[in-house]
């Protein structure tokens, strides 16, 4: 299969050390287009192209941007959240690595779009290999006015600072990622006031992905329409994937939206390794959904994923093979919820808790079925009443698992141990 | 305010001026915490930030200390306890599961005579767990003072990589 690139458009072909090699390839050129636009125009063409946030909870990109837009303030902040903390999911890492000058470009149109002042990168510790990458890219654009004051004349102020993160996956929710910009300790807090309106220092605030962000530099030069010429109806265009887990060839791949399930982890990622048979696939990460192998030949797009009982999420794809069952699988992602759980609110902390412990009980085959319905509903009501993100989808995986894979969770009379209560 | 390596300095010498240059490098800014102690952290041999230095930065940084010791307890990637010269994290998460990071725990265990959680009796090895550190393309992977390794099945790799440190 050919490899289409459009968010990749710039891997490999220019220095990522050197801001005249990236102005070479065209670096800085949707920047000079963008100020001649209005930010709502911006903001139009995105939605035009039906860009959704590329980090998981697939919100409808140019409806995030009007409403920043919308919102009054005299200092307003654009976040880049580069805390790319799902379980394989790698893409954004090879984003900054491949193109670190499209990401502060990105910024950069972002601020004018929604007229923000303020920039701020949030990397995630283990990437701290690219923070000399980014703060030279940062510091380069810096010395060529693409930052600081009256950026190419048109009176408008913008700067990055680059903040790190310290191996907290809940600091990939907004509010928990906006207390560790602050300097604090990374605990979501309840909504509202949404950080839309009262992020980050109490500024009005917008929070996006790397790819996300990557995307539109692009879009705004995308005079042919190359783009929106990939993809499906409802999934316009292109997504980065990445691949890992039992496949021959594990790696970040852009595909146009619609390439099925099967293209991607056999043609792309190489298929399983010899021998091997699909046991399942988890889309998005812990946080997102598993199905078997039936998901093979549907296509990956939004729409179709959906009605399959899974989602894009952070676009990650966990393959994993017959030699892991169902429930190893889920006590696995179980233990990066219990180990990652901040654990400030009671659903979250306990739910994790009971839930490890119920499905070691399933392991050891000691578990009833009052055990199964139990954790069924514990699931539910983390994910119903718990204070953030993180404990509503931790039991994402479960909960389909539950659906896909019912005869797991079938506990006979023999296992029950005998005795009546 | 402390002098500069004043004999009255509970920071070791030439630690203080170490400690400077990282917070200039964040302009202290008290909000870079989390990565001025990422880079404070760095300056001990054992990779951890002792509680002299969180109170010579909460003083430089006009925070209080209860606040740095919030983020070195919140944050997995802090420590305020000793660890050891080569912290080895050994990831746990799905991909590298899947891969066989057992087997690769289990080497590991035998080379070093030491669990999850022990440092070996020359303080060189810790034998850490991490969650995803976004390595998967490298499963099993290991990660030492931020370097990944990977992939490392066989016990000869992962055996000539531990010599190969320093």
């Amino acid at each position: 299969m050919e490899n289409f690139a459009f968010l990749t458009q710039n891997f490999g072909r220019y220095d990522t050390a050197s801001i005249g090699s990236y102005m070479n390839v065209g670096g800085f050129q949707a920047l000079k287009k963008a100020v001649n636009m209005d930010g709502e125009e911006i903001a139009q063409l995105i939605a035009r192209n039906k860009v959704k946030g590329r980090g998981g909870a697939e919100y409808d990109m140019g409806r995030k941007w009007s409403q920043a837009r919308a919102v009054q303030g005299e200092h307003k902040v654009i976040i880049c959240n580069a805390d790319e903390g799902e379980t394989t999911t790698f893409k954004d890492r090879e984003l900054i690595k491949n193109d670190p000058f499209n990401l502060i470009e990105a910024m950069i149109i972002a601020g004018w779009a929604m007229g923000a002042d303020k920039g701020f990168i949030y990397m995630r510790a283990e990437y701290a290999c690219l923070r000399p990458l980014l703060l030279n890219a940062i510091r380069q654009a810096k010395n060529y006015g693409f930052l600081g004051t009256n950026i190419l004349g048109r009176g408008f102020d913008f700067d990055i600072k680059l903040y790190s993160g310290a191996g907290a996956y809940v600091c990939g929710e907004g509010t928990a990622l906006i207390r560790s910009i602050e300097g604090k300790a990374g605990r979501p807090r309840m909504k509202p006031p949404f950080i839309k309106v009262s992020g980050v220092f109490a500024l009005p605030t917008c929070l996006q992905n790397v790819e996300s962000l990557s995307l539109v530099p692009h879009l705004l030069l995308d005079e042919e329409g190359r783009y929106a010429a990939q993809g499906t109806e409802d999934s316009v265009g292109t997504k980065l994937v990445s691949v890992a887990g039992n496949v021959q060839k594990p790696g970040v791949f852009e595909i146009p939206f619609g390439t099925t399930v099967r293209e991607i982890v056999y043609g792309l990622a190489g298929g399983l390794p010899e021998g091997q048979e699909l046991q399942l696939i988890q889309f998005g990460g812990a946080s997102g959904k598993a199905a078997g192998p039936d998901i093979l030949d549907c296509p990956y797009t939004y729409e179709d994923l959906r009605s399959h009982g899974v989602m894009v999420g952070s676009g990650g794809l966990a393959v994993v093979d017959k030699r892991t069952s169902v429930l190893d699988f889920l006590r696995i992602n179980q233990d990066f919820f219990s180990e990652e759980s901040c654990g400030q609110c009671t659903p979250c902390r306990e739910g994790n808790l009971h839930i490890k412990l119920i499905l070691e009980k399933l392991s050891a085959g000691t578990a009833t079925a009052e055990d199964v319905r139990l954790m069924k509903k514990i699931a539910r009501v983390m994910s119903m009443s718990s204070l953030c993100g993180l404990g509503e989808t931790a039991q994402n995986t479960l909960l389909s698992a539950m659906q896909v894979f019912p005869e797991v969770f079938e506990v006979t009379e023999r296992q029950t141990g005998g005795v009546a209560l | 305010m402390l002098n500069n390596d004043s004999p009255g300095s509970p920071l070791p010498d030439g630690l203080q001026a170490k400690l400077d240059l990282v917070l200039e490098a964040h302009d202290y800014d008290a909000t870079q915490i989390v990565g001025i102690l990422l880079d404070a952290q760095e300056l001990n041999e054992l990779h951890y930030v002792p509680e002299p230095v969180s109170y010579y930065l909460a003083e430089r940084l006009k925070m209080p200390v209860s606040g740095i010791f919030d983020c070195l307890s919140f944050y997995s990637e802090l420590s305020d306890k000793p660890r050891a010269k080569y912290p080895l994290q050994v990831c746990s998460s799905i991909a590298c599961r899947v891969n066989q990071s057992d087997s690769l725990a289990s080497v590991l265990k035998e080379l070093l005579g030491i669990d999850f959680g022990e440092t070996t009796y020359d303080g060189r090895f810790t034998l850490e767990k991490a969650t995803c550190f976004g390595a998967c393309d490298r499963a099993p992977a290991l990660r030492i003072n931020g370097q990944v390794y990977g992939p490392l099945h066989s016990r000869e790799e992962i055996a000539t990589l531990l010599r190969g440190l320093d």
